[in-house]
């Protein structure tokens, strides 16, 4: 029985090994671009072109990053984190209200949810091309304003699809008794409501200033020269003759790093944030 | 599900009339939702009825044409074999990618569920390429797999015992691949996070009841885990669909479409034609084509996934 009972223990432990080897082996697998991007930007000019290849450099190079800071080539990177953040801050404000009003009063019916959430998945190329031809008219093309103004749109129905849920979670009791006593509408969103989808508002804002960091589609076709974002200005590095692999890993690490901060930091929220608020677990 | 609705209709109507429902409350109502709608507008109804107008014009960068053109860009279109080609293409990355990606993902979800040291950091590392740019995913693949530098040929040099130079973003017969392993490496984790949520949430009594009548893992899996999970994969097989369907700075970053056009996709296409070509109607055209197709589709699957609710 004794004997029967630790086998059976040395059995089970040896499978947990086995799937602790595959668990890191995945791992490494889906690290080691990221890792190749990140150590390149590190490295030496002949590093990055030595064959065989470099893994480990003997020592961390940081020109990279400050001669693109005296180069003015890091602006791009500035102007990312600008446009993510007013975008996002914007799409906040408007899509919570307008989740709100979803929520609890089911404006427009199913057809408009669904209305509102298709346009999150339209490709962004068959709209930034009439787009373009509009802020073109406006003088909008390269301008703060108008890339702001569209990443929030386009973040919009992420924000409100994700905060209706949030908002659904709020016991309706408490806003039923601050209705009693007499509160208003606006008085009861914002003492009631807010307080309580505050996480929620963050975790959401998360994932929307991630998606205005990683837009390439919009941001190729509107700007140009002032307002360039770090992954336009990326494919711009691509030459007929030579790529300049070390600014590309350089812009590449600066604009990742908020992005996998922001993640690491909102883990609780990645599966509710990442399915659209479908699985809130 | 069906009382899920009750339940919403019954807290709407307690709603109104613990306020008093009222003219009040209904403004309040449109109030809320109007700065969304005019936001929205800009990207769900100007690009759509402005892609229309321009597509029944005969426009280009140089000749602002505004008489009325009739379907002249709608013929050409359905003779365009470049268009049919991007069309097919992108079904071709989303043929094999799909499939894998789901399968792979659901593999290392099941690899998650038990206890696992060092599970949390496990799955943060393991998220990090679902959340970077898709440009700099291809970048990073692409020098990764330079074809003189790059740490990939060298480490299939090393098994082959000789220098081995693949032209992985260059060589007609290995540029799919490329691209569907890009495309599989980046978004497997989404689909493997989604699925351990979902694992994670089936109903372990009813798979042990089933354990103990004597069932084995696959029956288990085919006839339990399989109908729990199929909802939250069903969502997330459309996510990665119309994420494919869109696909453009990571193929533009890896082979800018080619050699030639042979991996150029739906978006490549009306970029070019758009922004390096500058034939605005028919442009215009293929946005709107693009546009109507990929909406019906959506209406069709999120109508009856809302309805669900």
């Amino acid at each position: 029985m004794n004997a029967q009972n630790s086998r059976w223990k040395r059995q089970k432990s040896l499978k947990k090994a086995v799937r602790f080897a595959l668990a890191l082996l995945l791992t490494a697998f889906f690290l080691a671009p990221v890792y190749w991007i990140f150590i390149t930007a590190l490295k030496s000019p002949e590093e990055i072109f030595a064959v065989p290849a470099v893994w480990f450099p003997e020592q961390l190079h940081f020109e990279n990053f400050t001669s693109m800071f005296s180069a003015g080539e890091l602006k791009p990177i500035f102007n990312s984190l600008l446009v993510a953040t007013f975008s996002t801050l914007l799409a906040l404000a408007v899509g919570t209200l307008a989740a709100y009003s979803l929520a609890r009063y089911r404006t427009g019916g199913r057809a408009l949810a669904v209305w509102i959430i298709s346009l999150r998945m339209l490709p962004p190329i068959a709209l930034a091309f009439p787009l373009f031809l509009f802020f073109a008219m406006l003088g909008w093309v390269d301008t703060y304003h108008g890339l702001i103004l569209l990443y929030a749109a386009i973040n919009l129905p992420y924000v409100i699809w994700v905060m209706r849920g949030f908002v659904e979670d709020v016991p309706l009791e408490l806003e039923e008794s601050a209705a009693i006593d007499g509160a208003s509408r606006w008085q009861i969103l914002w003492y009631v409501v807010f307080p309580l989808v505050r996480m929620g508002m963050l975790a959401t804002g998360v994932f929307a200033f991630i998606y205005a960091m990683n837009e390439f589609a919009f941001a190729v076709v509107l700007t140009r020269v002032d307002v360039l974002t770090f992954t336009v200005k990326i494919s711009h590095y691509f030459g007929n003759q030579t790529t300049s692999w070390a600014w590309i890993a350089g812009l590449a690490v600066l604009g990742s790093l908020p992005v996998f901060i922001a993640v690491l930091v909102m883990q609780r929220y990645l599966v509710r944030g990442m399915s659209m608020g479908a699985i809130k677990g | 599900m069906k009382n899920g609705r009750l339940n919403r209709t019954l807290i709407r109507n307690n709603m109104k009339s613990s306020t008093g429902g009222g003219a009040g409350d209904r403004r309040f109502q449109y109030l809320a939702l109007s700065p969304a709608i005019v936001l929205l507008l800009l990207i769900g109804a100007f690009p759509v009825i402005y892609n229309l107008v321009l597509s029944f014009q005969s426009q280009t960068m140089l000749d602002p044409d505004t008489s009325f053109a009739g379907l002249a860009n709608y013929q050409e279109l359905l003779s365009d074999n470049r268009f049919w080609g991007a069309i097919s293409h992108t079904l071709i990355i989303a043929g094999f990618a799909l499939p894998v990606q789901l399968v792979l993902g659901l593999l290392m979800a099941h690899l998650f569920v038990g206890e696992l040291p060092g599970k949390r950091l496990f799955i943060a590392l393991l998220i990090l390429p679902v959340v970077i740019a898709p440009v700099v995913a291809g970048a990073a693949w692409r020098l990764f797999l330079d074809n003189s530098f790059g740490p990939v040929n060298a480490i299939i040099s090393w098994f082959a015992g000789g220098p081995v130079k693949l032209l992985w973003t260059v060589d007609p017969t290995l540029v799919y691949p490329t691209i569907i392993i890009v495309e599989v490496w980046q978004h497997t984790p989404f689909v493997f996070l989604l699925s351990l949520a979902a694992l994670l949430a089936v109903d372990r009594s009813q798979v042990e009841a089933a354990q103990i009548d004597g069932a084995s893992g696959w029956t288990v899996f085919w006839w339990i885990t399989l109908p729990a999970i199929m909802p939250v994969l069903g969502m997330v097989m459309l996510i990665r669909f119309i994420d494919i369907m869109r696909i453009f700075e990571m193929v533009l970053s890896l082979t800018e479409g080619g050699p030639g056009t042979r991996t150029e996709t739906l978006s490549l296409y009306t970029y070019t034609t758009g922004f390096k070509d500058f034939s605005l109607s028919y442009t215009g055209a293929i946005a709107f084509v693009t546009i109507i197709m990929m909406s019906v589709v959506l209406w069709v699957i999120l109508g009856r996934m809302e309805r669900g609710r």
